[in-house]
């Protein structure tokens, strides 16, 4: 079992009052699953996103990575353990203007502390793959949108992590660079990777294996959500 | 920490006008101080020069009868001065940064002494052979004194280029004879001072500084004194100090040493051996263009704490502006300690940076000064480092807060500012 969560609640003060943004949400995903999570916005979808990729802790229950319990870890230990298990798929893709294109894969490799040779190396054959080979001295503004949600796929998987989280990772794309995504998103899956997909479209997470729906904080019936 | 400097560079380049006026601050901090650094460097090294000489480094330790100069001229032999002995000498050599030590007798006031109808109006000094290496003097003309003049106590002599000047006018004064109290000198050479070095007379004391030399000197062979004058008569010190630096130092040890070896301690007769202290009156007017520049030194660091908070204030503008790229680090699993270094870094770049072009910017000013004022001015290397490192260090002082707040971002948060 990849992620295990119990009775997770997440609370943000405001004001004098406390909001639950999360209600004792439970959660499995195996290893090597497809899981897509849809919700409209203010559901709490991003505040559940950001539990799973160790962004944010919760307030209490019980979230277990990799059999290992995330609450009440160290700022430091959750960067690290993002580094190591987590790769991220943002929808406004999020590369450094100021990097090239490899450099912005080379990233995570840096902060696990890989020799400046190995990281370019891994990091060229991670573009190779995703045949952006010939990109990989440009600059992110000077590649498209597909091709730069392509790179964040490659920085995303660099450090081989255990789950790739994946949020809206179409919704900044037209239709023909999200169907390309997400057929990379596929052959991810088909090799192994587990993936978390956050979405409120309904195609995108019907390629997934499985969906679940959050309303108001807590995980609700596909026909309550519709309804 | 080399991929923190890269990406600080590259973070100052991306931003060259904001990165330049935000340097602005620290570069005329930095510039101002290095050029007051080297204006006072130079005017120092002017008054010292002017005081002792460029170069000559000559300590000359005299003795003193209740602090001012005995003069043999008019007194008798005094009571209970020894003279010095060649150990004594010796002891002297061994000072630290002493690297030659002269024995030699002085008459300030020459009295009968004529070349043809001229009467000759300087200093006699008797002299052993060191004396002119130790003084910084060259030969000019003829010859030295040998060790067959000293020997035979041959009664020879040597005109200093004012002494020559005066009595010669000019002429060839090699071979012809200078009467000294009724005995006949044969003048041998010309000597002079290496150094060319012409006094500038701007004040009164200036004029007593250097116009006391004005008639010239005559020297005579130590062996040779005694048919003028007396037997066992003091001899004053001449020392060759390494750098115009050690002079204070070594004129206090060889005196200390001479007015406990030479003078009999049963006389109260207010005796001393003194060091002439020159380099003291150097450090005195020094003190005094210090004094008023260490306030120009107070003004230019206020500058440079401006320039320090504008690097703050921008720094603070920069980590507001990057919060999603630190948001992205973060989720990467870039750790707090990561952010804190990048940003340190990247201010310590920028100040660095900065005081770099301050120095180049003041090394400038500094020659344009010289320039303009005939002033001159002189570039301290110790100085330039510590500007740079001072101004890095001024970065990361400054940098500090806004690194702090860049590393403590939630990555939540910053992420979802779009």
């Amino acid at each position: 079992m990849l992620i295990e969560m119990k009775d997770i609640c997440r609370d943000f003060p405001q004001g004098n009052d406390v909001i639950h943004i999360l209600k004792n949400i439970s959660l499995s995903v195996e290893k090597g699953d497809y899981l897509a999570i849809m919700g409209p916005s203010g559901s709490g979808k991003t505040t559940l996103m950001n539990i799973i990729g160790c962004l944010d802790t919760p307030t209490s229950g019980h979230y277990l990575l990799d059999g290992e319990e995330v609450r009440g870890s160290g700022d430091n230990h959750l960067a690290d353990i993002r580094n190591a298990k987590i790769g991220f798929v943002f929808q406004s893709f999020y590369l450094l203007p100021g990097l090239t294109v490899l450099d912005n894969v080379c990233l995570p490799l840096l902060y696990a502390n890989v020799p400046k040779a190995e990281r370019r190396e891994r990091a060229a054959a991670a573009l190779e793959r995703i045949g952006l080979a010939d990109r990989m001295d440009f600059y992110p503004n000077q590649i498209s949108g597909g091709q730069s949600q392509r790179v964040a796929i490659a920085r995303a998987m660099i450090n081989d992590p255990l789950l790739l989280l994946a949020d809206e990772p179409t919704g900044a794309l037209d239709s023909a660079s999200g169907k390309q995504v997400l057929s990379l998103f596929d052959g991810l899956n088909e090799n192994g990777t587990t993936i978390v997909l956050i979405t409120d479209n309904q195609s995108v997470a019907s390629r997934a294996r499985g969906t679940k729906y959050i309303l108001d904080g807590e995980f609700v019936e596909k026909g309550v959500l519709e309804a | 920490m080399f991929e923190n400097i890269s990406l600080a560079f590259q973070s100052v380049k991306s931003h060259k006008l904001r990165s330049f006026l935000t340097m602005l601050g620290i570069i005329i901090g930095i510039a101002s101080i290095i050029t007051i650094v080297s204006t006072i460097k130079g005017t120092n090294e002017q008054i010292k020069q002017s005081l002792i000489g460029a170069g000559n480094n000559a300590v000359r330790i005299r003795l003193c009868q209740d602090n001012y100069e005995y003069d043999f001229s008019w007194n008798p032999l005094p009571e209970g001065i020894i003279p010095i002995s060649e150990e004594t000498r010796q002891e002297l050599a061994k000072i630290e940064h002493v690297s030659d030590v002269s024995l030699y007798y002085v008459r300030n006031y020459a009295e009968n002494v004529y070349y043809g109808d001229q009467s000759f109006n300087g200093f006699l000094y008797g002299i052993d052979q060191r004396y002119f290496p130790t003084s910084g003097y060259g030969l000019r003309a003829g010859r030295l004194f040998t060790e067959e003049d000293y020997r035979t106590c041959r009664k020879v002599c040597i005109l200093d280029r004012a002494a020559w000047s005066t009595l010669y006018a000019g002429s060839d004064p090699v071979g012809t004879t200078i009467e000294m109290r009724g005995e006949s000198f044969t003048v041998v050479g010309i000597v002079d001072l290496n150094s060319s070095f012409e006094a500038k007379i701007e004040t009164v004391s200036d004029y007593y500084n250097f116009m006391d030399t004005s008639g010239g000197i005559i020297f005579l062979p130590s062996t040779t004194w005694p048919i003028l004058f007396l037997f066992d008569e003091p001899q004053h010190v001449a020392l060759k100090a390494d750098s115009p630096d050690d002079m204070t130092a070594i004129g206090q040890k060889a005196s200390k040493l001479l007015s406990e070896t030479q003078i009999s301690s049963s006389t109260e007769t207010g005796f001393s051996y003194k060091g002439e202290d020159l380099m003291e009156r150097a450090e005195q007017l020094q003190q005094l263009s210090n004094a008023s520049n260490t306030q120009l030194l107070w003004i230019a660091g206020i500058s440079l704490l401006v320039g320090g908070i504008g690097v703050m204030n921008i720094m603070l503008v920069t980590v507001t502006e990057r919060t999603q790229e630190i948001g992205l680090k973060k989720a990467l699993g870039a750790r707090k300690n990561r952010i804190l270094r990048q940003f340190l870094t990247e201010a310590g770049v920028l100040t660095g940076l900065g005081g770099l072009l301050g120095v180049i910017a003041g090394i400038g000013l500094a020659k344009l000064i010289s320039t303009v004022l005939e002033t001159p001015t002189s570039i301290s290397i110790p100085a330039i480092l510590i500007a740079v490192v001072f101004s890095m260090l001024i970065g990361i002082v400054f940098g500090l807060l806004p690194a702090v707040k860049a590393s403590r971002l939630d990555p939540i948060v910053a992420l979802r500012r779009e």
